[in-house]
């Protein structure tokens, strides 16, 4: 017996944050000590502040301390562990608390979050099969194997359970198609090829709680009559993929995977593919070739995967997310008690990845209709160093920017819809004023042309007519009739694309004309980009009156582009500067302004 | 090279679906895809070699060339770019002397731009093999580069 579990983050975050470094100080300071047996040591998953990393939380205590360093293990040992005191000086600190805090309920970025999907991670070891089939594990297995697998449909759809991947299609109707499909041989696939460049949840799971996926997989399976699996994981998660080997071996003894599971007759076997980057490969159908060892192009729709997938044979393909939250509905009861969260539309809860220009920036799972404010101001904490927030991206490259003024938005399926954007994935990127709208259309319109596959001839050619009309407005160049040919592009665009990417590729560029119309008139009428983000459309000029000569923008200057001398005002050399903008950030005093190229006295706009 | 590519391919059945996985069996033992890997792995399985060429061109993580000894990932993740993952870039570029998806000259670096490494918080972020350097200001570029290769 232990006498008291220490989680350490082991997730990617907090990883880079120097979590393998903490845990190598701790287990030589208990060494030290002679004290090493009576502690459990686990790198477990994430508990989604990865902004205050790396983090640590010791069991039964519930203590949660943060922003550790090598050096603070020594105090961590003598003083909590053997001396039974909370160490204060490591607890969460924060504008948005008054006391230290000591636990997730104390914590602000906790308070209004609620845990379905992410319930164990950063509570079990995940590489642990007895810890979760402690908190529950494989009981809903145990239970979908005695119902019929139409009832098992019915109960998922009857939840109200959406596909967490995008497009929102309800799950339950979803397997009761390839439960009727006729065959013997169908398979249930995992898309785990998260492809949003800024989210991560999915990786967050695999990494935390792996059998709640292969759970997940065999009770689709067992309801779409399917006898094996496929995970296709991006080769980019190497964590995730060597936890999911190990929970494979691990439900392989334990007689939940192979043949005959927990006596019922029912057989499955599990694959692991790994994905080789490209991000079309998230749409079902591109998936599928790309298992089937080609390249991966989409293809049109019907035949759906439910009749014709992969090899051939009728497919049920399910993201993640989606899969991580069947376990808790097929369990006793669980369906009642998941319906119980959310919107009418959109039941349970979502998980999303805040980051950008937020103060918090981490993994939130909150209840479906959450509104925007309570992510970005309660759990988020506001916008990094006060700034003002302009918009919040969702969904990715697929998705839309929602402005400041729909701040009220509840994130739910249908409503994000109507604003413009898409749940997608959940990626949450914050802008603050220092955001310019042009170049973050042109970011994800540059990305998605990139990634077009390059069959159908309206996603490759118009994506491509599109980011250059863009790269002309971010220099300067762009002539009024431009946001009239993007807005009938985008609409062709969207209409008549193949697949879900060209579909959905232009909704960054429509809704930033939608809601910043003014910033693209600004810069194609005065060749002004007043967030500072567009390098030929704006200067930096340091505020003779006010600076005080501390040299603070001098030293951070990566060019040297920055004269003065100490206690005078210095001056930026417009043929020197990069426009890198290390200068605006580093100065304390908001000396460093925006201006338009050219105009010295014209300051701020 | 040849040794290598028969190494990384003994485990393989030589099932049309295999030649991905084959693809990157190859290229962990080798660092890349030579022209040879290719021809054996279309041998093996009895298919065209313009057929695996193809699926290998398709999909970002292969490369068709020797690389640097150390890949610097650059991550142009949504996240890191809004908070000036480009800028971090440039300076890399400048520091180098060679343009994003180059390698350089004495094939110490190779340098590269990702979408997301999962590390948003420490937006923006490099990435060194396994280490991870976050919250960079353009100015850390030459630092970056030290601490990858102490001969810099
Ligand atoms: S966007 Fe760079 S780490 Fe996620």
């Amino acid at each position: 017996m232990y006498e008291k579990h220490i989680m350490i983050c082991g997730a990617t975050g907090c990883l880079s944050s120097g979590s393998n470094q903490i845990a190598e100080a701790l287990k030589e300071e208990l060494e030290k000590q002679g004290i090493k047996d009576k502690y459990r040591l686990v790198m477990g998953g994430c508990p989604g502040f990865c902004e205050v990393g790396p983090i640590i939380v010791i069991y039964p205590d519930e203590v949660f301390y943060c922003r550790l360093k090598t050096k603070d293990m020594a105090e961590l040992v003598e003083q909590h562990l053997i001396g039974g005191e909370i160490v204060e000086r490591l607890l969460y600190k924060g504008p948005d608390v008054e006391a230290p805090a000591r636990f997730y309920d104390t914590i602000p970025f906790y308070s209004k979050q609620k845990f379905n999907v992410l319930r164990n991670s950063g509570i079990i070891d995940p590489e642990s099969i007895d810890e979760y089939i402690m908190r529950g594990g494989y009981r809903a297995l145990k239970r979908a194997l005695q119902m019929d697998p139409q009832a098992i449909c019915d109960e998922v759809k009857d939840a109200g359970l959406r596909g967490r991947g995008g497009a929102g299609f309800p799950t339950g109707l979803k397997w009761g198609f390839t439960n009727k499909a006729p065959g013997d041989k169908k398979y249930i696939v995992c898309n785990a090829d998260e492809g949003d460049p800024g989210a991560f949840m999915d990786r967050s799971i695999l990494e935390g709680d792996p059998h709640a996926i292969l759970e997940g997989m065999l009770i689709a399976g067992r309801a779409c009559g399917a006898d094996e699996g496929y995970i296709y994981c991006r080769a980019e998660y190497p964590l995730a993929i060597r936890r999911l080997k190990t929970a494979i071996q691990q439900a392989e003894e334990y007689g939940l995977l192979g043949t005959n599971i927990l006596d019922s007759g029912f057989n499955f076997k599990m694959n692991i593919k790994e994905g080789a980057g490209a991000f079309v490969c998230g749409e079902e159908t591109a998936l599928l070739a790309s298992i089937e060892g080609k390249r991966g192009m989409p293809r049109p729709r019907p035949p759906f995967p439910a009749q014709v997938g992969v090899f051939g044979k009728p497919t049920t393909i399910n993201n993640v997310e989606t899969l991580a939250n069947i376990p808790l509905i097929v369990r006793e009861g669980g369906a009642e008690e998941f319906k119980k969260v959310g919107t009418e539309g959109s039941k349970g809860t979502k998980v999303f990845a805040l980051a950008g220009k937020v103060r918090n920036t981490g993994l939130v799972e909150g209840p479906m209709g959450i509104t925007i404010e309570e992510i970005i101001f309660d759990v988020g904490g506001g916008i990094q160093g006060g700034r003002e927030f302009k918009a919040v991206q969702a969904g990715g490259p697929s998705g839309g920017c929602i402005p400041q003024d729909l701040i009220n938005l509840p994130i739910d399926y249908d409503s994000l819809t109507k604003a413009g954007a898409i749940m997608g994935s959940g990626g949450l990127v914050v802008m603050d004023d220092r955001t310019c709208m042009v170049d973050l259309a042109k970011y994800f319109l540059s990305f998605t042309q990139k990634e077009s596959c390059g069959k159908c001839t309206p996603c490759r050619e118009g994506t491509k007519r599109m980011l250059e009309i863009l790269e002309r407005i971010s220099e300067g160049e762009g002539i009024p009739e431009d946001l009239d040919t993007l807005d009938s592009l985008a609409h062709s665009i969207k209409d008549s694309s193949l697949c879900g990417l060209g579909q959905t590729c232009p909704n960054p560029v429509l809704t930033t004309i939608r809601y910043f119309r003014h910033e693209y008139e600004e810069h194609i009428n005065e060749n002004y980009c007043r967030s500072g983000i567009c390098k030929p459309l704006f200067q930096y000029v340091i505020d003779q009156e006010n600076c005080n000569g501390c040299r603070a923008c001098v030293r951070v200057c990566p060019v040297d582009a920055i004269e003065g001398e100490k206690k005078e005002p210095h001056e930026i050399d417009q043929e020197l500067c990069t426009r890198c903008g290390s200068c605006i950030e580093k100065c304390r005093f908001d000396c460093i302004m925006i201006t338009r190229v050219g105009s010295e006295a014209d300051v701020g706009n | 090279m040849q040794e290598q590519t028969s190494k990384a391919l003994s485990n393989f059945e030589g099932k049309p679906n295999e030649v991905i996985p084959m693809l990157q069996a190859v290229q962990d033992e080798t660092g890349y895809l030579p022209e040879e890997a290719i021809r054996d792995i279309a041998d093996l399985i009895g298919i065209p070699e313009s057929k695996v060429y193809g699926t290998a061109t398709f999909y970002s993580q292969f490369y068709f060339s020797p690389r640097g000894k150390h890949s610097i990932k650059v991550c142009l993740g949504t996240a890191c770019h809004v908070r000036g993952g480009m800028q971090v870039m440039d300076a890399l570029e400048r520091e180098l002397g060679i343009k994003a998806g180059e390698t350089t000259a004495d094939f110490k670096f190779n340098l590269e731009r990702v979408n997301c490494v999962g590390s948003c918080a420490l937006a923006p972020v490099v990435m060194v093999g396994d280490n991870v350097f976050g919250r960079l200001v353009p100015k850390q570029a030459k630092e970056v580069l030290e601490k990858s290769d102490p001969e810099v």
